[in-house]
């Protein structure tokens, strides 16, 4: 009994510590400014005053639509990229995989504090400064160990007989993987691009050092550089960072099972 | 070689080249010349700094010693202990919360996928989302310290992200002396461990080294000055609701590993023990958390190195400006991007990586072991 008393109490806690937040968002989000003061944080709106979205989608809408294009790029080439790397490191191990493959898998831990200078003057340099695609560039080459890593464990799992057969039905190295690899790699691919999805949506070091221009800004710079002014009103960047959250918090409400294989995945062993 | 020689094995390699020279150069490459420009003065002579062809000079660790020893760089090594603090509290919260939530949630309560839901839902929200909700959380004068007044209390005082408070304060010149002491106790408690386990030699071992180790810290430790005069370092309270606030996002990914692991161990294990008697405490005492110890050290390895990291979050919840939240990751761009002291941002940079890199490559290392001899 008492063992069920804490069990829920601490569900309750917990719960309460988790939405809070979310109540905050909503209901400030949804106050005329004029009507948000620090006094009355907690407290519903009077009027519900849905402006602020309107106006935070007409601030925010091309930031987003630049979020969507760096996203969806650069996950679509991390992840066949992974797929025909995992490929190659589970099926044809070449020489010196043992000592290639860990050394890609430390980029993906690195802080990238460590490469910024050189990279900075790199994307510079070959023409693709404050640009999306230099932004896109980055995304993709630093979002290889962790592609390369889900798919190389995933194909792990295909019996390599399958191969050796398919192998002896004189079927070379591209058809093996258009014929039978692809095919079975669907979840793989889902796993891989809803993490990579969510990733780099979510990225801001990259987007606030590569991208000067506000045009070309990704929507986690907007919204940093709007809360971080301190003359607005609390209602806009609420409106804003639900917009942000929107679309990660979408492909996790949907497709959770998958988003949280990626999470494990991230942990290695896979 | 041989293996080249196969038309297929060819094609494999040449499929996975171009990956393997683009990490080589964006990694690797990058890494070595970050090292190299932390070797140099570049952005000490300001004419120079954004020049399309600095002029620099080669002045070898200079920059390294002016951040641990030198007079104006006090604010990195305060950095250095705001992300000891941090990570920390950090690591310990969310081990705490997600044990708790993962245990709470493993007896299976009615609305488990409900409640599962909800508790990982911040590890989908971009660290700007989190920092941009919490900073508005955490308003001296509203969000937080206004929940009180719902229940009718007077609303709560402390000034969270901007407070200057510091507390548990000591001197940057004891650092050699208290690391010495720190890692002395843990030889001593490493040597009784080993005695207890009647591991003769390895206790030996271990006590001759922390006595040496105390030894030397009291004789030649307590006369190693880095800086002339006393620098008070301590942990800033301004962490407090960073910490909040990162538990908040990152601790359902410790429930989700917890969870894992306690839906891997076999239900006739629990069976067994309790038909031995096993009470529900030893259960989980003896047996269930034994076995949730390796996810632990993965937990904290993977949380370390995020807090190592951690940029975004502060960025967006106090600004990069604000000095008591600061720390190396936020210095490296304000020193690079905006004060053009590129070198010394380079050498931040450097520090990171090798932090980084103690807690990442022993454990890369072990993985990729462990699954050699699967």
């Amino acid at each position: 009994m008492i063992g069920r008393v804490l069990q829920y109490g601490i569900l309750f806690v917990a719960t309460l510590f988790f939405l809070l937040p979310v109540y905050l968002v909503v209901v400030t989000a949804l106050k005329e400014p004029a009507a948000i003061t620090l006094v009355g944080t907690w407290r519903l709106p009077e009027r519900w005053y849905w402006e602020s979205f309107a106006q935070a989608w007409a601030a925010f809408a091309p930031k987003l639509q630049n979020s969507f294009f760096l996203t969806l790029m650069a996950t679509l080439l991390s992840a066949l990229l992974g797929s025909l790397n995992g490929y190659v490191l589970s099926k044809w191990r070449f020489p010196g995989a043992n000592v290639i493959f860990p050394l890609m898998l430390f980029g993906m831990f690195i802080p990238y504090q460590a490469v910024l200078i050189p990279m900075f003057q790199f994307i510079r340099e070959i023409g693709l400064g404050g640009s999306l695609w230099g932004l896109i560039l980055v995304h993709v080459v630093y979002g290889l160990p962790i592609t390369t890593l889900i798919f190389r464990n995933y194909y792990a799992e295909i019996p390599d007989e399958l191969i050796e057969a398919a192998r002896i039905d004189g079927a070379g190295f591209f058809s093996i993987y258009r014929q039978v690899i692809f095919p079975l790699s669907i979840p793989g691919f889902v796993v891989v691009i809803i993490w990579q999805f969510t990733q780099i949506w979510n990225e801001f070091l990259f987007a606030v050092t590569l991208v000067s221009s506000p045009a070309n800004q990704p929507i986690t710079v907007a919204l940093a550089q709007l809360a971080g002014g301190e003359a607005v009103k609390w209602n806009l960047p609420m409106a804003g960072a639900l917009l942000a959250a929107l679309p990660t918090l979408l492909v996790y409400v949907l497709l959770g099972r998958y988003f949280i294989r990626g999470l494990l995945a991230g942990s290695v062993k896979g | 070689m041989n293996w080249f020689r196969n038309k297929d094995n060819l094609y494999g390699f040449m499929v996975i080249l171009p990956s393997i020279v683009l990490v080589g150069i964006f990694v690797y490459g990058f890494i070595g010349q970050t090292f190299y420009t932390s070797l140099t003065d570049w952005g000490r002579d300001p004419a120079q700094a954004l020049a399309a062809n600095p002029k620099v000079n080669f002045i070898g660790l200079e920059n390294y010693r002016e951040l641990f020893t030198g007079l104006i760089d006090g604010r990195f090594r305060q950095d250095l202990v705001n992300t000891f603090f941090f990570t920390l509290f950090f690591i310990l919260g969310c081990l705490g919360v997600g044990l708790a939530l993962a245990l709470t949630l493993d007896r299976s309560p009615k609305g488990e996928g409900f409640f599962r839901t909800i508790f990982l839902f911040p590890m989908s929200l971009s660290f700007i989302v989190t920092g941009t909700i919490w900073r508005w959380m955490l308003q001296p004068a509203g969000g937080v310290n206004q929940l009180p007044t719902v229940l009718g209390l007077p609303p709560g005082e402390f000034a969270w992200l901007t407070s200057r408070e510091q507390v548990w304060q000591f001197s940057w010149n004891s650092l050699p002396l208290i690391t010495a002491a720190v890692v002395a106790v843990v030889l001593a408690y490493i040597a009784l461990s080993a005695y207890r386990a009647g591991e003769r030699r390895r206790a030996w071992i271990a006590a001759v080294s922390a006595g040496l180790l105390l030894l030397w810290a009291l004789t030649i430790g307590r006369t190693l000055k880095p800086l002339p005069f006393d620098e008070p370092h301590g942990f800033n309270l301004a962490f407090i609701g960073i910490i909040i606030a990162a538990v908040w996002q990152m601790s359902g990914y410790t429930m989700a590993l917890y969870l894992a692991g306690l839906r891997g161990i076999p239900e006739e294990l629990r069976e067994a023990a309790k038909v031995d008697g096993a009470n529900e405490w030893q259960l989980y005492q003896r047996i269930i958390f034994p076995l949730l110890a390796p996810i632990t050290l993965s937990a904290m390895i993977i949380l370390g190195h995020i807090s190592l990291k951690i940029f975004d979050l502060i960025f967006a919840m106090a600004g990069a400006d604000n000095a008591p939240t600061d720390v190396p990751a936020l210095l490296m761009y304000l020193t690079t991007f905006r004060a053009n002291q590129i070198a010394k941002g380079a050498a931040i940079g450097t520090i990171l990586l090798v932090m980084v890199a103690l807690v990442i490559v022993p454990y890369l290392y072990s993985q990729l072991k462990r699954e050699v001899r699967r």
